[in-house]
């Protein structure tokens, strides 16, 4: 029993520390690091109380679509993070607020969770027997609720199509890469020598020329 | 076919099967020939969904349901299934004009509406919260992007852009409302809430405050109208005649089909909800519409107080109630189709105009037209013997036999405060100056506008068919 406590003790500790790094970083492109290692110390928390599917789940989704795009946004926008920092101060006290309302409700949840342990049973399904719960999940989805899939697959498509007809743009100056025509160049089509008289330079028809 | 065995049958869900099929392979077909087959694909769309619908009418009598009771067929979902895709249909050939313009060759156009057309029958047919939730969701995600489709035009990007940023917001307030409900039951099936919810505790009707405001919120009725106008008046007119019929006959089934079918037991505590709702569209409906200038703008605010009428007959909570629900879409439905088709074809020099003062002298240069419009909007305010009165007769009759007497003399009092605004434009067409002649109508706007206009002018003449299949479509719910 002591390996799963020492994993638990590695997984929780990198965890939060990770996430205090997401606060105070003064890089904002390190704070998106420190959370991608966050979530991929939760899915190991996950792992060790046999929830694989999430723990997957949790990787695929957060830390290879969301992480990912929140490191785009950050790379893209010039956003000051310093002024961002200058009224750290004057919110101060409504995060305080927050973070207390945060607290308050996990308390309530543990706390229930604590007086009364059937409640967890009561309100999720049995997990069958001898079946992994991402097999049991795929027992479920494909069958019973073949209609949501599908559904959830259609809005999916409707969402990449939307995407498409708003901002593909086909626009006919625009020089694209064509291969064969690089590779089929040789010396002569692309290389001109001139012969340059001394002190007078280009000879201007040969100029235009090469702007072309 | 295991899913059969298994107790899925597929046979009910045949026409939203080959809708969808049949939407994929059209993309297939534009994708890889290109922008210019965007007239074909828009004609395919048009047998496609001609054939869904003929598929849905060989439907087997009775209710049927499949996958685990979240897909219902009965007369309620298949009236009104076809009701939408008429809108749909109608849509695309109203919009044939718009996509044949070189820069908007947009073959995606078509395609999203049949999947938007889709998600309405997912909606339509929806036998749990996550149904009603993904089929919502499908619909209304299309319709974000057709509103914004003229992507130069900074009017319809801010239109697509203000109706996705709200949409988010309703369609979150339904989830959590669809969570609480979930939650104080234990079960997402309507049938399931149903059999729960003997009293209503005060979290149930929580849940149903916001599963409603979510709802109200796609069928455009007060307070949640705001983004109606700016979104009608942004989008390209074809679209905004999409908006105003198709989608709207989904998200009223589908608000008819919750309250009725999942909440009987409760039904004081969503009838006050319903009964505000519903007068408060009204009385904006009405006033609201009397400065507008722009005729799209007016459609908007004739569409919210529309849509109050509408829910006056579901305030009564009755089968004549819900019977009256069926038949004031239905006829809305037409008479939306009909203007939309003359406010498409109100072209000078090639450019659209649509201001109202711009229909000044209509009867002078083109009889026919104004004739049709007039006709149209008397319908609209509601006057005898055009459709649109049997619509609002059959509401008011259903909220009085049930009691709901202030509901219908309010109803009464704003019908005829709306009559002014319809009635200006009558007089802007036949006593204003005219000006230039409008550009020939063109002839598949012309056919919309026959069918609509006949069927407007003519229903009084014999409304039983109509009528008896909208009162066997309401007992399917009770």
């Amino acid at each position: 029993m002591i390996l799963p406590a020492l994993f638990f003790y590695l997984f929780a500790g990198i965890c939060v520390a990770s996430a205090v790094m997401v606060i105070v970083a003064r890089n904002p492109v390190h704070s998106v690091l420190f959370l991608i290692l966050a979530f991929v110390n939760a899915s190991g928390l996950f792992v060790l109380m046999g929830a694989e599917f999430l723990a997957m789940i949790l990787v695929v989704v957060y830390v290879g679509a969301v992480a990912v795009l929140f490191l785009f946004v950050i790379m893209m926008l010039d956003v000051d993070f310093a002024e961002l920092r200058e009224g750290f101060i004057e919110y101060l006290p409504i995060g305080i607020v927050i973070g207390g309302v945060f607290m308050v409700e996990l308390l309530l949840v543990a706390g229930g969770w604590v007086i009364n342990p059937g409640t967890t049973k009561a309100i999720t399904s049995a997990i069958p027997a001898n079946v992994s719960n991402t097999e049991a999940l795929g027992l479920v989805l494909y069958t019973k609720y073949i209609h949501y899939f599908q559904l959830a697959g259609m809005v999916l498509l409707v969402a990449m199509i939307g995407a498409i007809v708003l901002t593909l743009r086909h626009k006919a100056k625009v020089k694209r890469q064509d291969i064969d025509v690089q590779n089929a160049r040789t010396p002569e089509l692309a290389i001109v020598v001139r012969k340059v008289a001394v002190g007078q330079g280009l000879l201007d028809a040969d100029a235009a020329e090469w702007v072309q | 076919m295991s899913f059969e065995t298994a107790g899925y049958l597929l046979m009910p869900v045949m026409p939203e099967l080959v809708l969808a099929l049949g939407a994929m392979a059209l993309l297939m077909l534009g994708a890889y020939r290109g922008q210019g087959t965007t007239g074909l694909v828009t004609t395919l769309a048009v047998c496609l969904l001609i054939l869904t619908g003929v598929l849905e009418l060989m439907l087997p009598a009775g209710k049927v349901s499949t996958f685990g009771g979240s897909f219902i067929i009965d007369d309620f979902a298949k009236f009104l299934k076809i009701l939408a895709l008429i809108g749909s249909v109608a849509t695309l050939v109203l919009s044939i004009e718009f996509l044949s313009d070189p820069s908007r060759r947009i073959f995606e156009y078509p395609i999203l509406v049949l999947l938007s057309t889709l998600g309405m029958m997912v909606l339509i047919s929806a036998g749990d919260l996550i149904a009603l939730y993904l089929g919502l969701e499908l619909m209304s995600l299309a319709l974000y992007v057709v509103a914004a489709s003229n992507r130069d035009n900074v009017k319809s990007t801010e239109a697509g852009l203000k109706y996705f940023v709200l949409g988010a917001l309703s369609s979150g307030m339904l989830l959590y409302g669809a969570s609480l409900i979930y939650g104080f039951t234990g079960t997402i099936s309507f049938a399931g809430v149903a059999a729960a919810t003997k009293t209503g505790s005060v979290g149930i009707v929580f849940g149903i405050v916001f599963l409603l405001a979510g709802l109200c919120f796609k069928v455009s009725a007060v307070p949640f109208h705001m983004w109606t106008p700016d979104v009608y008046e942004g989008a390209p007119t074809p679209v905004t005649a999409f908006f105003a019929s198709a989608p709207k006959v989904a998200a009223l089934a589908v608000f008819t089909r919750v309250t009725l079918t999942a909440f009987p037991g409760i039904m004081a505590q969503w009838q006050q909800i319903v009964v505000f709702v519903s007068i408060a569209s009204m009385a904006l409906g009405s006033f609201a519409a009397i400065g507008q200038k722009n005729i799209k703008r007016l459609m908007a605010y004739s569409s919210i107080g529309h849509m109050g009428f509408a829910l006056v007959g579901l305030a009564a909570g009755t089968v004549e109630g819900a019977q009256g629900v069926l038949l004031y879409l239905a006829i809305y439905v037409a008479m939306t189709l009909g203007s939309f088709a003359i406010i498409l074809a109100m072209k000078r020099n090639g450019q659209a105009v649509e201001n109202i003062s711009d229909f000044a002298g209509l009867s002078r240069t083109n009889p026919l037209l104004a004739f049709f419009f007039a006709m149209l909007l008397f319908s609209l305010a509601g006057i005898p013997p055009l459709a649109g009165f049997f619509a609002k007769f059959y509401v008011f009759i259903a909220a009085i036999k049930a009691g709901l007497f202030t509901l219908a003399v309010i109803g009464v009092v704003t019908s005829v405060v709306g009559a002014f605004y319809y009635l200006s434009i009558i007089k802007v067409m036949y006593f204003d100056e005219p000006l230039a002649r409008i550009e020939p109508m063109r002839l598949e706007l012309r056919t919309v506008l026959a069918v609509a206009g006949l069927f407007n002018l003519l229903f009084f003449v014999y409304p039983g068919p109509l009528v008896s299949v909208a009162t066997a479509a309401a007992k399917s719910l009770f």
